[in-house]
């Protein structure tokens, strides 16, 4: 069973998250991240978190501000190099970071939506940091790495436009690991600019179907500045 | 040793000869990110950008960027005619089945067996693979762009990298502010000399096994 109407307000979308959630975020340096619910987050002084993320954002952009303020103590990302507090952190044993290939984090991703165990792939099979600790496989006379699903008990994801049912379309390079996340939550809330009553959208043109989505609020825009407007 | 202005775009210069019409390329940041102002007029390609997008046009005038339009870096961008749009699943899903033509990348080490040493400084820089992984290991021919030496005047084309590896015998060809060199079964093979530097000079700055190959001036 659910509700045909998903709108919700930013704050009651986060009111159950607590301390030491494990929890994914869209975005990619900050590009498609979802700002009000970041800030929301900010707010409200949950830690401890577990963060499940493209990369680390930049200082002030993006998850950026969660890791400066020590929200978060374990991450997993592909990138940290344009956040620096994240890489001072890391080598201060405050922040764990998990670092995954950027290709195998979206498919880990995707395989935790979509109810599978994992993924096997041979992205870093002659990496010792990234075999370290992983089983191989072989199929069909070839080496894999097995990779486990990732899956989590909140995403906050950015769209362009979702309608009543949570369905939603992307904006442009606003897209990158959300339609992936949307599906591999407990609980999805995706944050975007517009909310259409149902049969607005095109239905070919819907990205993420809203069986996966929980909640649906309205953007207030991002509230940092861009790298390349200074 | 940093590069000038003048070398940069010398090296994006030559690397923009290594791409024809009809190729699917994805650019590094830094000087690869340079290539496409060198590109002949006419020469028609798809650029990918692991954000998401194939066809990235040009830089969008001042006042003109959309935040929700950026290459990898994180710079706004405009696509060309025929561009699209994609999650990053299908994106490196795209790059892992090999249908990125080329790939110019940055690097701090490169070895006479093609290894990729170029995402980690062991107890300095830890920024992490970020894409660089996949496609080093996935595209159909790999260049790497980079300065012949480091900061310490230590060459960077060596028998075997010291710095942990990106990714095992996947460079095809190194363009340096000195030199053109490519790596078969034998090791490094140096195929032209940048700008007139001397031969002797680029050998003695390049470790591991040369073969000469330079053209006949």
């Amino acid at each position: 069973m659910t509700v045909l109407n998903k709108r919700i307000a930013v704050e009651d979308a986060i009111a159950d998250l607590k301390d030491e959630a494990t929890v994914m975020f869209g975005g990619f340096g900050g590009v498609g991240s979802p700002p009000s619910f970041i800030s929301a987050i900010l707010k409200k002084g949950v830690k401890n978190l577990t963060v499940i993320c493209n990369d680390a954002g930049f200082p002030g952009i993006g998850i950026g501000p969660l890791i400066v303020n020590n929200r978060v103590r374990r991450l997993i990302a592909s990138h940290i190099g344009s956040n620096p507090v994240a890489g001072k952190q890391m080598t201060d044993g405050f922040l764990a970071v998990e670092f995954s290939p950027q290709g195998t984090l979206a498919e880990r991703i995707r395989a935790g939506g979509t109810g599978l165990g994992g993924i096997l792939t041979d992205i870093g099979i002659d990496n010792d940091m990234v075999r370290q600790g992983k089983k191989i496989v072989s199929l069909n006379g070839r080496a894999y790495l097995a990779e486990e699903a990732l899956s989590a008990e909140y995403a906050f994801i950015y769209g362009k436009t979702a309608d009543e049912f949570g369905n939603i379309i992307y904006d442009k390079t606003a897209r990158n690991m959300n339609p992936l996340m949307a599906m591999a939550a407990d609980r999805t809330f995706a944050e975007v600019e517009r909310i259409v009553p149902l049969g607005e959208l095109d239905e070919e043109e819907i990205v993420t179907p809203g069986v996966f989505v929980e909640g649906v609020a309205e953007t207030e825009g991002v509230n940092w500045k861009w790298v390349w407007e200074s | 040793m940093g590069l000038g202005v003048i070398e940069r775009e010398r090296i994006a210069k030559r690397a923009a000869r290594e791409i024809k019409s009809g190729m699917i390329v994805n650019l590094g940041i830094g000087i690869p990110s340079l290539v496409p102002n060198f590109l002949d007029p006419g020469t028609s390609v798809m650029i990918q950008s692991e954000n998401g997008l194939l066809g990235i046009g040009e830089s969008p005038e001042k006042g003109r960027e959309d935040e929700n339009l950026c290459n990898a870096a994180g710079w706004p961008v405009t696509v060309v005619k025929g561009a699209s749009y994609f999650d990053s699943a299908l994106s490196f899903g795209m790059i892992r089945k090999g249908a990125i033509d080329v790939t110019i990348l940055g690097s701090l080490q490169v070895s006479q067996s093609g290894d990729l040493a170029n995402w980690i400084v062991p107890g300095k820089k830890v920024p992490g693979m970020g894409g660089a992984m996949e496609l080093a290991q996935k595209a159909k021919k790999v260049i790497v762009v980079m300065s012949h030496t480091d900061k310490n005047g230590a060459p960077k084309l060596v028998a075997d990298c010291t710095l942990p590896l990106t990714a095992k015998g996947c460079v095809d060809m190194v363009i340096t502010e000195k030199a053109v060199i490519t790596i078969d079964s034998g090791g490094f093979v140096l195929k032209e000399l940048m700008n007139e530097e001397d031969l002797d000079d680029v050998l003695r700055l390049t470790d591991g096994k040369v073969r000469i190959e330079l053209p006949l001036s």
